[in-house]
């Protein structure tokens, strides 16, 4: 198996903030708004370094949003960036309207998603986002797995021509991506193998690894692929990686409803019918606790990826 | 630009125009579009520094409008028409399939003069503050106007926006608010109480210049006064008092026509109470 390297534990959330650093660096044109959450989200480098395209907008998100529009239509890049659930749920109808609908080229930055969040609880453990902004038609949906993925994925975002959702986290979490140019729409392949895929986004890749690992002491191989591309999604190797290997687990830090999952289902059922089993938290919301005992209880860690990939295996 | 007489001849093409639209799509919003005519009149052919040959929906170099009230698309289609921005006779696909006079303003479809999508009630100040804060961030020296409704200012976001825009010092936003006290349920102070607007936007911040909404001259003379505090440190708002369906006898002053179609025999009976000055589409 194709041994990823640990570089040290990072927050998503933190590539974000590197990566907003290096676009606003490259182009004057970039622009970041934040509702009462500079340091959550990370921007404190970018406001410093251009505080005149840094824009403070207070606890009033729905401004933000519409701010944001009126400035991408005057020919800006703007970042607006909150927790996970005030930049979709709250805001939904102005994401809708103001840059979907409006086709302005704004990029939300949604930080906090997903039950890694931990000790907040579940007021602020989105597991719905991506289903909100899969559903609008315009919004690419990105969900990288580490600190280099978010970094190098938030540059793109900024070279892209459209709205964007980028969503990221908050724990500290394995950094192990090579640095290289994010690659809007495509789905990586991190290990190759012949006997279930698991695909996996956001923080579950890393524990999709993991799995695999554990998998292969066993005599499986596993083929991981990290599918930070959400929408548009990379039905092409999806449907290449399943037809290989005959079976596939998918991995995401969010409910069933509307998640990768039943997306990848969708192409499954409409091209290659395949054993499928999911990872996700299903139709519930979290609560406090630490992020490993979380996923933990919630059926979301590496064992219970490798437990569904030996069920996956064992439907075909 | 046009002096505050032909601004008149102007207004009672443009009310023509919304009701023949309104009756032909059968479905539309008259009432309110009716109430904004006179002063959205003035803006497109006296106030605004715009060209509808070179504009561009960055509105680079121009000021720009954003309808944030975005039902009144029958005024709104009928001025940018009326002022160049594309051919009058489009007016007759208002509302009909594979328009580009979309029920509420769509940019996807393209028609030239629309800057944003709008209909969803208490954005489009936030959106005209963003755009408001680029043209300063670039220079640009113009400015961006705005119409709200005064039911619209129900919304939360509205007052959102008010205080970003006063923190900001967004000083080349000049909005509009159409105080016609009317709103699809009934009367502004029956349904919500929304109480002294005037007050209420000075106490966020705002320049405040109220004005009679049906006088042209007042109406010149409100956005020459917004236009000589622009630049000064605060967001400007015009408070125009206005009738709901002013200016054909049986739709004024009354919710009813806030999203009603009249018949063919009631459109008969407006034409005889306006002038047609430019000729119908």
């Amino acid at each position: 198996m194709k041994k990823y390297t640990d570089k040290g534990k990072k927050d998503t959330r933190s590539g974000f903030g590197a990566g907003l650093f290096e676009a606003g660096q490259a182009d004057s044109r970039v622009v970041a708004l934040t509702a009462d959450l500079k340091g959550s989200l990370k921007m404190d480098q970018f406001a410093a370094a251009f505080p005149e395209r840094y824009f403070e907008c207070g606890i009033a998100e729905a401004n933000m949003i519409g701010v944001a529009a009126g400035m991408a239509i005057a020919g800006k890049v703007p970042f607006v960036g909150s927790f996970a659930e005030f930049v979709t749920g709250r805001v939904y109808d102005q994401v809708r309207m103001e840059v979907c609908y409006g086709e302005t080229n704004v990029k939300i930055a949604s930080s906090h998603a997903g039950i890694t969040l931990g000790e907040d609880g579940a007021t602020h453990q989105t597991m719905e986002d991506i289903a909100l902004m899969r559903a609008l038609p315009n919004m690419v949906v990105i969900n990288p797995c580490d600190w280099t993925q978010t970094k190098n994925a938030t540059i793109a975002a900024a070279k892209y021509d459209g709205p964007v959702y980028l969503r990221f986290g908050r724990p500290k979490v394995a950094d192990f991506m090579p640095d290289e140019p994010f690659e809007i729409g495509k789905a990586y392949v991190l290990n190759e193998g012949k006997d279930v895929t698991i695909f996996a986004t956001g923080h579950m890749v890393w524990e999709a690894l993991n799995a695999a690992e554990a998998l292969e002491a066993e005599g499986i191989c596993a083929e991981v692929v990290d599918v930070a591309t959400i929408k548009p999604l990379d039905t092409a190797t999806v449907i290449t990686s399943i037809k290989k290997t005959g079976c596939a687990v998918v991995a995401e830090e969010h409910n069933m409803a509307g998640g990768l999952g039943e997306l990848i289902a969708g192409v499954l059922a409409a091209s290659c019918p395949r054993p499928l089993e999911y990872i996700n938290g299903k139709d519930r919301f979290g609560q406090s606790g630490t992020p490993a005992e979380l996923l933990a209880a919630y059926g979301m860690d590496a064992l219970h990826i490798a437990e569904a990939a030996r069920k996956a295996i064992g439907r075909k | 630009m046009q002096s505050a007489e032909d601004l008149k001849k102007t207004a009672s093409q443009v009310r023509r125009d919304i009701i023949r639209m309104v009756t032909k799509a059968k479905s539309g919003h008259p009432g309110g579009s009716m109430s904004c005519t006179d002063f959205l009149t003035a803006l497109y052919f006296n106030v605004m520094d715009h060209d509808p040959a070179t504009w561009t929906r960055d509105g680079k170099g121009q000021d720009v409008f954003y309808l944030s009230a975005g039902h009144l698309t029958p005024v709104y289609y009928s001025v940018l028409a009326r002022a160049g921005y594309f051919p009058v006779s489009e007016l007759g696909t208002f509302r009909k399939f594979g328009t580009r006079l979309q029920g509420h303003p769509s940019v996807e479809k393209g028609l030239p003069g629309i800057i944003q999508a709008s209909g969803s009630l208490g954005q489009g100040l936030s959106a005209a503050i963003g755009t408001a804060i680029a043209k300063k961030m670039d220079n640009d020296g113009k400015n961006v106007y705005v119409l709200c409704g005064d039911g619209e200012s129900e919304e939360g976001q509205i007052w959102e926006a008010a205080m970003f825009a006063a923190h900001h010092k967004v000083d080349n936003l000049i909005a509009m608010t159409d105080r016609n006290h009317q709103q699809i349920d009934g009367t502004t102070e029956s349904v919500a109480g929304l109480g002294d607007l005037e007050a209420i936007w000075k106490a966020f911040g705002w320049e405040v210049i109220p004005a009679d909404g049906h006088d042209m001259e007042a109406i010149l003379d409100a956005f020459a006064k917004a236009k000589s505090l622009s630049g000064k440190g605060k967001p400007i708002m015009i408070m125009f008092n206005t009738e709901m369906g002013h200016g054909v006898d049986f739709m004024a002053g009354t919710h009813k026509w806030h999203g009603n179609a009249p018949s063919e025999e009631q459109c008969a009976v407006a034409m005889t109470q306006l002038e047609e000055t430019l000729g119908d589409f």
